[in-house]
């Protein structure tokens, strides 16, 4: 039991670091780096500089390191990628709008596209030319994601498009976008779906951004009026849209391995230091005290937990659905650490001052992070059918045609 | 990365598991909770045969010499099948003291016996309710003779010597009494969990020898403490995954309404809980472990969070265990009491949670200051 890298990991972390170190700037000890889904908006400047680090690691063969050679890749393991990350993380770089195309879409196309799809799309993905993002979740679909309504309908070479997504990250900057809809609402739910690539500049693509609690503008509303797309941006048949669908949810999963540890309890620790309460400094408070304590058993619980499942990565496993436990306990925690931080700082909890407000800003944008990506209560399904074992949900929507599952109260 | 145990320690913890399910079925635990005997016998002896009594005891003294990373595994095995032997007193704390402390001629004494299961050892600090801080002790230690009370002492009446914490002229003083000897008494405390027997000793002029350095008693009871806090979360860790098994399996093979109880999402989201709640702890005991066995200053703050999350494992899954059961859950005859009692058993045993969140936020504020 140790926390070393093997032989190759470290001669992989040798080699990753030093181009890193040829072609960035190291962070100083108190910088940090910056991330593209927490900043609030990002400037064209910022974009400019992302696409070209992007370009810059494209032509060293460091821009998509898990995908084939072939492609551009250099088909890293997922230990090797959350090594990449890990050390790109110590250097400054422009917020990564990558993320979603790197980690999912592209990995979608190759797993499921033809050989011309690929050529058409993979090149510029991987080189930053073209940005990518993922249209997935609807207003009556979040959770319950088959449930999409967004219609596509053939129409000689074309299909066309009707319909709305929501809380597409970064569809504002995005050239293309990974799409499933709903072409046969006959069919049983997940049967009648049908998955494309977009052309996010095509007429009747409406984006608007959504302003979040906490002021950013990361994610969007896209309408589809009448949007035409060729068949040839169809992936795979018509009908397949579930099972590409899957491919993309796999991959967000995989990509998920490298999240750094959160560093939130070392900040409690040290601001029960320095504030005043009852007489004497926070962390002389019993009752303070014993939160501390909770709090940073289970902060090291969650930052154990993520080597656990390192290791198994380094092992040459995929990060399985244990790895849900990381967002579940890990939400949770920093949004009561920073509820409970501002509770001790009395009526100054109530202020947002610019440079002071690291509990004030967790706490507003932590409620996000418990419902993006699989909310609490979708976890706690995964959890406990996947890991667990347990019956699968009752469900009313099986068997049925899409077009007669009931979708909300019987009318009076 | 490499944050797991080996092969062969897996292999170890696969046969202890094998052996434990043969020879400590609940069915013992039970037999020893309904009866006075304070412990089995026969597993004891058992236990010493397989090596697990001298797992930490180096081969010179007659012990296995495994590392702690080997012991920490038999220690969740203890746990997960409630055994109902002095392990946790005799392994966690006594042999530790010794082999922390102990001269040559007292590990001579005592080490040997202790691998063989012919000596049963304990720790004897507090005397009274809340009691947790090893310096509070009123007991005395002078001219070689001991005088005081220390209750509850776990193992307390089966066990044939103490480390007992007392005040000598020099401070603070770990000390190593002979239970047999004169001015000795014993009295049975009943337990909470009666297959893990309690007692208060009363020294009246009992002979006992110095451990380690006269004085030096503080920093040694806090270096035991932490030792026997991880071991401890193991038993915890296993305990508590057994308790969570035992509450899927019977929750997927209990219906109502015509479906299994574990469909519905007020027992499945409460589950999937509870194993987070485990596994927090298993991650804290593997970070613990480490420590343990490199010796490593994060030790000191291991050994506290993984203490505090197993205790809030253990709490949980048998609280549950009970409710989840439903009204057969809350009888004599059911084995969810056994599980119940023996996760506020361990959580008591070396000072509770509250005292050991003291203990960890006492060493952040200083390792951070």
């Amino acid at each position: 039991m140790d926390f070393n890298d093997t032989a190759e990991e470290a001669t992989f972390r040798t080699e990753a670091h030093s181009w890193l170190s040829a072609n960035a700037e190291v962070l100083g000890p108190n910088e940090v780096g910056r991330n593209a889904l927490s900043e609030m908006n990002l400037s064209d400047e910022d974009i400019a500089e992302a696409k070209a680090w992007q370009k810059t690691k494209a032509d060293a063969g460091w821009a998509c390191i898990t995908w084939p050679k072939e492609y551009g890749g250099r088909g890293a393991t997922p230990m090797q990628n959350v090594i990449w990350k890990q050390e790109e993380a110590k250097f400054k770089t422009p917020p990564d709008i990558f993320t979603i195309g790197v980690g999912m879409c592209g990995p979608t196309v190759l797993t499921h596209g033809t050989p011309e799809q690929q050529q058409k799309w993979i090149p510029k993905l991987l080189s930053g030319e073209e940005v990518w993002c993922q249209l997935f979740s609807e207003p009556s679909a979040g959770s319950d994601l088959a449930g999409l309504r967004t219609t596509a309908v053939a129409d000689g070479e074309d299909w066309i498009v009707n319909g709305q997504k929501i809380w597409t990250s970064g569809a504002h900057l995005s050239d293309w976008g990974i799409l499933v809809t709903r072409h046969d609402a006959t069919a049983a739910k997940h049967a009648g779906l049908t998955y494309f690539v977009l052309d996010m500049h095509a007429p009747g693509v409406e984006i608007r951004p959504i302003t979040q609690i906490n002021g950013g503008q990361g994610f969007c509303e896209v309408f589809f009026t009448d949007v035409r797309i060729p068949d040839a941006h169809r992936i795979d048949a018509i009908g397949n849209g579930w099972r590409v669908a899957i491919t993309t949810l796999m991959n967000e999963r995989a990509s998920i391995g490298a999240a750094g540890g959160d560093k939130l309890i070392d900040d409690f620790v040290e601001f029960a230091q320095e504030t005043p309460l009852n007489g004497g400094r926070a962390i002389d408070d019993a009752g303070v005290r014993q939160r501390i304590a909770e709090f940073y058993a289970r902060s090291k619980g969650v930052e154990y937990t993520g080597h656990r499942t390192l290791t198994a990565l380094s092992r040459g496993g995929i990060p399985g659905p244990e790895a849900s436990l990381g967002k579940l306990i890990g939400g949770a925690l920093m949004q009561e650490m920073s509820r409970f931080a501002m509770d001790i700082q009395g009526q100054s909890g109530a202020m947002m001052e610019s440079g002071a407000d690291k509990f004030q800003s967790t706490y507003l944008g932590i409620p996000g992070l418990r419902i993006a990506g699989g909310t609490d209560e979708v976890l706690r399904n995964i959890i406990s059918e996947r890991v667990l074992g347990l019956p699968p949900e009752t469900r009313l929507d099986k068997n049925v045609a899409f077009k007669d599952v009931p979708t909300g109260p019987p009318s009076k | 990365m490499n944050f797991d145990f080996s092969e062969d320690q897996k292999l170890l913890q696969q046969t202890a598991r094998d052996y434990l399910d043969e020879h400590s079925p609940l069915s013992v635990c039970r037999e020893v909770l309904e009866s006075d005997a304070p412990y089995s016998k026969e597993l004891w002896n058992g236990a010493a045969e397989l090596g697990w009594l001298g797992a930490a005891i180096p081969e010179e003294y007659g012990g296995a010499g495994f590392g702690y990373l080997e012991l920490v595994l038999i220690a969740e095995e203890i746990g997960r099948s409630l055994a109902p032997i002095p392990f946790g007193s005799t392994v966690y704390v006594a042999t530790e003291a010794l082999l922390a402390a102990g001269s040559d001629a007292q590990k001579q004494t005592y080490l040997p016996r202790i691998a063989s299961g012919d000596a049963v050892g304990t720790f004897a600090f507090t005397e009274g309710p809340g009691q947790n801080d090893v310096e509070a002790v009123s007991t005395t230690f002078k001219d070689g003779k001991l005088e005081g009370t220390k209750i509850p002492v776990l193992d307390g009446e089966a066990a044939d010597f103490a480390i007992v914490a007392a005040n000598s002229a020099a401070g603070l003083t770990l000390v190593l009494a002979d239970l047999h000897g004169q001015g000795v008494t014993r009295e049975a405390i009943e337990s909470i969990d009666p297959a893990r027997p309690l007692a208060k000793l009363t020294f009246d002029g009992a002979a006992a020898e110095t451990l380690g350095t006269a004085g030096e008693g503080s920093a040694l009871a806090s270096t035991l403490l932490d030792r026997a806090a991880v071991l401890t979360a193991f038993e915890q860790l296993g305990a508590a995954t057994a308790t969570f098994e035992s509450t899927k399996e019977f929750t997927l093979g209990r219906y109502a309404f015509g479906r299994p109880v574990a469909s519905f999402q007020a027992i499945k989201h409460r589950l999937a809980d509870l194993w987070c709640e485990i596994e927090l702890a298993r991650s804290n005991c593997f970070w613990a472990a480490w420590a343990l066995e490199n010796d490593d200053s994060e030790l000191k703050l291991a050994a506290c969070s993984a203490r505090i999350q197993a205790t809030t494992a253990l709490d949980l899954a048998s609280v549950e265990q009970i409710q989840m059961h439903g009204g057969v859950g809350y009888t004599w005859e059911y084995d969810c009491h056994l599980f119940y009692r023996r996760a506020r058993l361990l959580a008591a045993v070396l000072g509770g949670k509250s005292a050991w969140s003291n203990r960890l936020v006492d060493r952040l504020d200083t390792a951070a200051a």
